[in-house]
């Protein structure tokens, strides 16, 4: 299969190694990665933000980007990313009065797939130790984020590829499915609350006893990360991807 | 048929306005610990029984899809509804009042309570009365007006605010409610103690003189049929049918999006009303009246309809589903925001995620000093998941966010730190090209991090970021150029 990675701006910007990640797990299974170069962003934040006739260059991008007969399917290791390609880039056209957008942004949505997604319901990974040779001997716990979960319906798809990891222990988070409170320019908006979510979610994660936080979203798992860093906790982020990549012989470092 | 605008309808009043920004309202209640541990816990025990029972039905969902349906239908043409619902509620001998907006609606109700000759009236819990503040105006009118409902009670004798639409006294616990009691109800047993059952009992021997002697009852509704021209109202205590029973005269406020086109919408929205909002698979007090029986309960029945706003919310394409709202609160409970902030902090009739909807939608964002709601929710969906009726709320939370951004675009001649940096996210993000060229100065953000690797404070607005969170230190090279080094030289 020919497959176009969907970067994404942050995993480009500041998290490269996850991107470098999927590139790796994908052609480990003989699959032929693209990256289209005109892309950058999904726009999620100008929307997410209010300013949708800014966000509309960085949707048009997407869509430029992405609306061509190059692969088959698309992918990108966020789940929050690929919700906003797949539901919120109609929305903006809509209310732009953008038809046209609307049918071609519609069509790149249905071809987007989040990397758990793809790997689970396209390209059949039921065992990442077996098909992928992952093993990560470390102990983690799990942040399902709120647009995978609840936008994508993703279920368990992300944790069950981690629990077949070899080498691994997987520690359950309580109140796992509570947001981190990042939510984008909230957390610039409305610090106070969005750190007193990040406080609840920093103690259950420390409470877990996990050497790493893994997640499908590199800009929760950043949110989380800085907070962890802050309190001095022991616990590491990382991403899904770079722990379904590590092998026994490239075993990636906390 | 043309179709001709004839302008945007007027905008709700009453207690529809947050009173201090959002946030510095959070700031302050987020420092109440004793609110904050109430919240927490009564939230929490409600999502668990309402996951439960919710979990009960195989199809769950698609009574939320019917539900959802019923209510579009009704808003599709509310005014046939309502005029259907005027012409059935009147032949039963029923009184239909219109009111355009809270003064309206007051005036109309102080009015009809004067007729009786009454000072006192009993009130059924409504949000409808809260959102108009008829209990304030009619206290500036000379009438008196006695809350039933117990935790409406416990708010005015405590002379505090609803905190929740379902359960106004969610942010006490009981033994400030004992406190309340002790402090402010006369007669009341001052060995009274926080066990609920005492609680309750102190409550009832106040009530119930109060029920035995007013001749004036007001009520807002749960729904409207217009095929029969029936009301209804939802409530646990029993201290609603006692309002809309024993009185002469019964006046009732109701929302116009309330009206349900059929009968038989009561079979879905029943199933979805009780277990959405207290958890119960099925609701403890279910009173439904059609006009005037004779001998029988009210003789004199008034239904006030009031809109105050919901027209303008019906003419906005985008947020026009906050009107199917059946105020279930589920939204609310499982909020991360509100469970943190209570709903004070919303400053609004309607907190959580419906208010921070529904109040600037039926206000109008750019009328009134309504703009910072939007922005009191991280988008988890948590609300839209819950929702009984699926009203997308983060989608409309990011609509209004764009009409708060457009209504300020002409306001301020100097643009914001956040205008400044989404402009310039605009063009680094809307090109590949434009993107590559910023990436170059990666390295700067290393140097900047310096040897521990850690941002730990940023200027301006991102100054909310490094309040309790560090950035790391970005790399030496984006993805994109390691892909054109890598890949493509190849």
């Amino acid at each position: 299969m020919r497959i176009a990675l969907f970067a994404t701006c942050i995993v480009d910007a500041m998290y490269p190694q996850t991107a470098k990640s999927t590139v790796k797990i994908l052609e480990r299974l003989g699959h032929e990665v693209i990256f289209p170069a005109g892309q950058a962003c999904c726009g999620q934040m100008h929307m997410n933000s209010g300013y949708m006739p800014e966000a509309l260059p960085v949707v048009e991008n997407h869509v430029r980007a992405f609306d061509t007969d190059d692969y088959d399917v698309a992918v990108a290791p966020s789940g929050s990313c690929v919700a906003s390609v797949k539901h919120q880039h109609a929305f903006l056209a809509d209310r732009l009065g953008k038809p046209e957008l609307k049918e071609r942004a519609t069509a790149v949505g249905k071809r987007t797939y989040e990397l758990s997604q793809l790997l689970v319901d396209v390209l059949g990974i039921t065992n990442a130790a077996e098909q992928l040779g992952s093993y990560f001997p470390e102990t983690i716990t799990y942040h399902p984020s709120c647009h995978g979960m609840r936008l994508l319906k993703l279920g368990d798809r992300q944790l069950d590829l981690l629990k077949t990891v070899g080498g691994i222990t997987v520690n359950e988070l309580p109140e796992a499915d509570q947001c981190c409170g990042f939510g984008g320019t909230f957390s610039i908006k409305n610090p106070d609350v969005s750190s007193a979510m990040l406080d609840d979610k920093v103690n259950n994660i420390c409470s877990t006893g996990a050497s790493a936080c893994a997640g499908g979203d590199a800009s929760c798992l950043m949110h989380i990360g800085g907070g962890l860093s802050r309190t001095g906790a022991k616990p590491k982020t990382l991403h899904l991807a770079d722990i379904l990549a590590s092998t026994m012989e490239e075993t990636v470092a906390l | 048929m043309t179709q001709v605008f004839l302008g945007m309808p007027a905008g709700g009043l009453g207690n529809l306005v947050e009173t201090e920004p959002f946030p510095a309202a959070a700031h302050r209640e987020l420092g109440n610990t004793q609110m904050r541990k109430n919240l927490r816990h009564a939230t929490h025990t409600i999502r668990d029984k309402r996951l439960r029972v919710v979990g009960e039905l195989p199809d769950w969902e698609q009574l939320r899809d019917a539900g959802s349906a019923i209510k579009n239908s009704a808003m599709f043409n509310l005014e046939e509804r309502l005029l259907e619902f005027e012409k059935n509620f009147t032949a039963r001998g029923g009184v239909v009042h219109w009111a355009r907006d809270a003064d309206e609606a007051n005036t109309i109700v102080r009015d009809l309570i004067r007729e009786t000759g009454s000072t006192e009236v009993v009130k059924v819990k409504s949000m409808a009365t809260q959102e108009i503040g008829l209990n304030e105006y009619l206290e500036t009118q000379g009438i008196e007006a006695f809350e039933t409902d117990l935790a409406e009670l416990i708010v005015q004798l405590g002379h505090d605010k609803p905190s929740h639409i379902l359960v106004p006294a969610i942010h006490k616990n009981r033994t400030e409610v004992r406190d309340i009691f002790l402090k402010e109800m006369p007669d009341v047993d001052p060995a009274l103690t926080d066990e609920p059952a005492k609680l309750a009992e102190a409550a009832r021997k106040h009530l119930r003189a109060k029920f035995l002697s007013a001749k004036v009852a007001i009520s807002g509704a749960n729904f409207a049929l217009a095929d029969t021209g029936t009301l209804g109202v939802v409530e646990s205590e029993g201290n609603g049918r006692m309002c809309l029973t024993l009185p002469e005269t019964l006046i009732t406020v109701m929302g116009i999006e309330k009206v349900l086109p059929h009968t038989d919408d009561i079979e879905v929205m029943m199933q979805l009303l009780p277990r959405s909002s207290t958890g119960e698979r099925m609701n403890p007090y279910t009173s439904m009246w059609t006009g005037v029986t004779e001998d029988d309960g009210p003789q004199n029945v008034h239904i006030v309809l009031l809109d105050n706003g919901r027209s303008r919310v019906l003419s906005d394409s985008f947020g026009r589903s906050a009107l199917n709202c059946i105020r279930c609160s589920a939204c609310m409970n499982v909020c991360p925001v509100y469970e943190r902030t209570g709903g004070h902090a919303y400053g609004s009739t309607y907190p959580g995620p419906i208010g921070a909807i529904l109040s600037p939608l039926m206000t109008g964002i750019e009328v009134e000093k309504n703009n910072s709601l939007p922005y009191a929710s991280s988008l988890c969906g948590a609300c839209f998941d819950a929702c009984p009726v699926k009203i997308n709320i983060p989608e409309i939370l990011v609509h209004l966010r764009g009409e708060d951004v457009d209504s300020q675009r002409d306001k301020h001649k100097i643009p914001t730190q956040m205008d400044l940096l989404m402009k310039g996210g605009s063009w680094v993000l809307g090109k590949g090209k434009n993107m590559k060229l910023v990436e170059k100065a990666l390295p700067l953000g290393r140097l900047a991090a310096g040897k521990n690797k850690k941002i730990k404070k940023l200027p301006g607005i991102a100054a909310g970021w490094t309040q309790s969170r560090d950035i790391p230190a970005p790399p030496a090279q984006s993805f994109r150029d390691w892909w054109s080094a890598e890949k493509e030289s190849k």
